[in-house]
């Protein structure tokens, strides 16, 4: 004789297994349901923060110098995606019509990674690297823009390392090196020089 | 069996004595004797409009020769090749025809003969010391002067004209005037000041001696002998010369004296470049150095030309083109000179940093070209802020660190000198390789064209003009260098 108490525990197990099965397969076909729909749609933007004012360091062949610009863009709350919208910002003056330091077509920042606290790492396209001009100057202000622009938006950036399609490379262009990391209150006091 | 090993003592003694012997004497042969080489070497000194260069002059078969490329490469653009027996010379839009063992040669269309006859060695081209007086005017296509006794060459009209007055003044001065500016080395000893000349096309004033009608300053003599002009003034009394008028004129006077004092240890004769002012006189570079003191490094070469500076101007080729004339501003002021690369070969930047280190120098000059800006621009290494590298090993990347301070006092000096030739110059720091792995001061120099123009890279007045102020700086500052290690 089964005691009576045991009955009801195994009446009330029974009841939580049927919901849940019943609960899993409504979820399942809620799933299926939504999977084309989200195909069909284009990936939406990474959700923007408000609008911010923010500072370029903006290279300038003509003197050779960086030039502090003020702008406002839109950037999102994460450090990261900030930084990628920093860049994006920048390079969108750099390929500009009048552009003051003019890159390569097709030269993007493929991504920015915050790997440890303080060091960023930014990996460039093959088309920015490749095209590049050289000369110690013009790479130098490319990378000092970049750098720049970033500690000055981006608490807490102590260095900087920069990559090419995901791979270390010598130098961006026959002059400025890419090999080590990047001090950003030594190329601080270098803007300094450079403006 | 004891007598015969005391024996064997004995000769080993004897031969052990002998060997010392022998060393000391070899010793004292080589200290006595390698000065007196280095200072009989035979030399031919080329004067031409913003350039000044000098080159060995070698003995075969009793005849004097010299490098014919060599004589020309710097004066414009050359080449040289060997077909058989031939050794054909391009220069600039002329071409030369030379045959080994011959004496007559084929220049821009015309058969020439010239004494003695042309050597190839090594696919080098020989030719007499003495044709060049007919020679190059033909190659060069330009008036040509040469003293074959002195071995001093003019091209075109670049000549230095002085003139010599006395001024009877109490004390009296001498007041020699150049027509262009010049930079002796001045060597003081008793009764004598003697001025060399090795850089200046300085010619020859009317009469070799020249007499003034005074006790202290009685009277002056010029003398040409390999490849440098003297002018040595005989004096009463000690002399002392200064220069004015940025370098036109300087007054040789007596040594004013010392007041009554506690006494002094007699002062040795001085042996300074003419830049040396009262108490910041620059120590002569020891002739027999046994390091380089300065490395010169051409940057680029091989596959990696660097800038395109034009469709057909490679950054690679200005910077070669401008060590070698760093070279020899570099040796022509005694400074013992490394170059890391004389040909179009590709050094990797590790490579460089480890040859310059080896070699531990004084300096260490990294060259580059750009189209973009104008002027100069000087670089020193750009580190990682609050980095230390004290220990017995230092890091790779930030070697440069303790020598950062004297790498940028030079970057100072060179701008400031430039700014005195009115070239427009900037210093900044940058992250060039191999700057930051090296042990020993460093700096970089980009040269951009003068005007703007690119053309000017390759001129080379201009290049003679920014090498020369390289050379010129670095050689000022040798007493704040020679701390470095």
């Amino acid at each position: 004789m089964i005691p009576r108490h045991l009955q009801i525990a195994f009446g009330i197990l029974l009841l939580a297994v049927l919901g849940m099965g019943f609960y899993v397969g409504r979820i399942r076909g809620r799933a299926q349901q939504a999977e084309p729909a989200a195909d069909s749609r284009p990936v939406a933007p990474p959700a923007p923060g408000p609008t911010e004012r923010v500072t370029l360091y903006v290279a300038n062949d003509a003197g050779g110098i960086l030039r502090a610009q003020a702008a406002s863009i839109p950037l999102p709350y994460a450090r990261q995606q900030r930084a990628e919208e920093l860049l994006r910002a920048l390079l969108d003056i750099y390929l500009g019509k009048d552009s003051p330091h003019p890159l390569a077509v097709g030269s993007e920042v493929r991504a920015v990674y915050l790997v440890d606290p303080g060091l960023v790492v930014i990996d460039l396209n093959a088309a920015f690297a490749n095209g590049h001009r050289s000369g110690v100057l013009e790479e130098e202000l490319t990378v000092t823009s970049i750098i720049q622009t970033l500690a000055a938006n981006i608490p807490d950036i102590l260095r900087v390392k920069f990559l090419v399609e995901g791979k270390e490379r010598d130098t961006l262009a026959g002059h400025a090196d890419l090999s080590t990391m990047y001090d950003t209150i030594a190329v601080s006091q270098l803007v300094a020089q450079m403006q | 069996m004891g007598f015969s090993r005391s024996n064997a003592f004995r000769r080993l003694r004897l031969w052990a004595r002998s060997r010392t012997a022998t060393r000391v004497l070899a010793l004292v042969l080589t200290i006595a004797i390698v000065p007196l080489h280095s200072a009989d070497e035979k030399h031919i000194v080329i004067y031409a409009p913003g350039t000044t260069f000098s080159l060995p002059v070698t003995d075969r078969d009793g005849r004097e020769y010299v490098g014919l490329l060599e004589s020309v490469e710097p004066l414009g653009t050359v080449s040289a090749r060997v077909d058989g027996t031939h050794w054909k010379l391009r220069y600039n839009d002329g071409e030369s025809d030379f045959t080994a063992s011959r004496n007559r040669a084929r220049v821009r269309g015309h058969d020439m003969d010239f004494p003695g006859n042309f050597l190839l060695e090594n696919n080098r081209g020989l030719v007499p010391l003495v044709s060049l007086g007919t020679l190059l005017p033909r190659i060069l296509n330009a008036s040509v002067s040469f003293n074959p006794v002195s071995r001093r060459l003019f091209v075109g009209n670049v000549a230095t004209h002085f003139t010599a007055q006395l001024s009877k003044t109490t004390p009296p001065r001498l007041l020699m005037n150049f027509t262009a500016p010049v930079n002796p080395t001045i060597a003081t000893e008793p009764g004598r000041l003697r001025m060399s000349f090795t850089r200046e096309p300085l010619v020859a004033p009317g009469t070799p001696t020249l007499t003034f009608d005074d006790k202290s300053i009685p009277s002056a003599t010029y003398l040409e002998n390999n490849g440098v002009a003297e002018i040595t003034v005989n004096g009463g009394t000690p002399l002392m010369a200064s220069f004015s008028n940025d370098g036109r004129t300087i007054t040789i006077a007596p040594v004013p004296q010392q007041p009554p004092g506690p006494p002094q240890a007699p002062a040795p004769a001085q042996n300074l470049p003419s830049a040396a002012v009262p108490g910041n006189a620059p120590k002569a570079v020891p002739a027999n150095a046994t390091h380089y003191y300065a490395v010169i490094d051409p940057s680029h070469g091989g596959d990696d030309r660097g800038v395109a500076l034009s469709d057909s101007l490679a950054e690679k080729d200005i910077t070669l083109s401008l060590a070698r004339r760093l070279r020899q501003e570099f040796e022509s002021r005694g400074i013992p000179t490394l170059v890391l690369r004389d040909s179009d070969v590709n050094v990797p930047l590790d490579e460089r940093a480890a040859q310059t280190n080896t070699a531990h120098p004084t300096i260490y000059v990294a060259l580059h070209a750009a189209s973009d800006g104008k002027g100069v621009r000087l670089y020193t290494a750009l580190l990682p802020s609050g980095v230390e590298n004290n220990g017995p090993f230092v890091a790779w990347d930030t070697a440069q660190t303790r020598l950062l301070p004297t790498s940028k006092a030079a970057a100072q000096n060179v701008a400031a000198e430039f700014q005195r030739r009115q070239l427009p110059v900037r210093t900044l720091q940058a992250p060039l390789r191999p700057l930051n792995n090296l042990t020993t001061a460093a700096i970089a120099v980009e040269v951009a064209p003068a005007s703007g123009d690119v053309a000017d890279l390759t001129q080379p007045a201009y290049q003679q003009n920014v090498v020369s102020g390289i050379a010129t700086a670095i050689a000022s500052m040798h007493n704040q260098l020679g701390g470095a290690p």
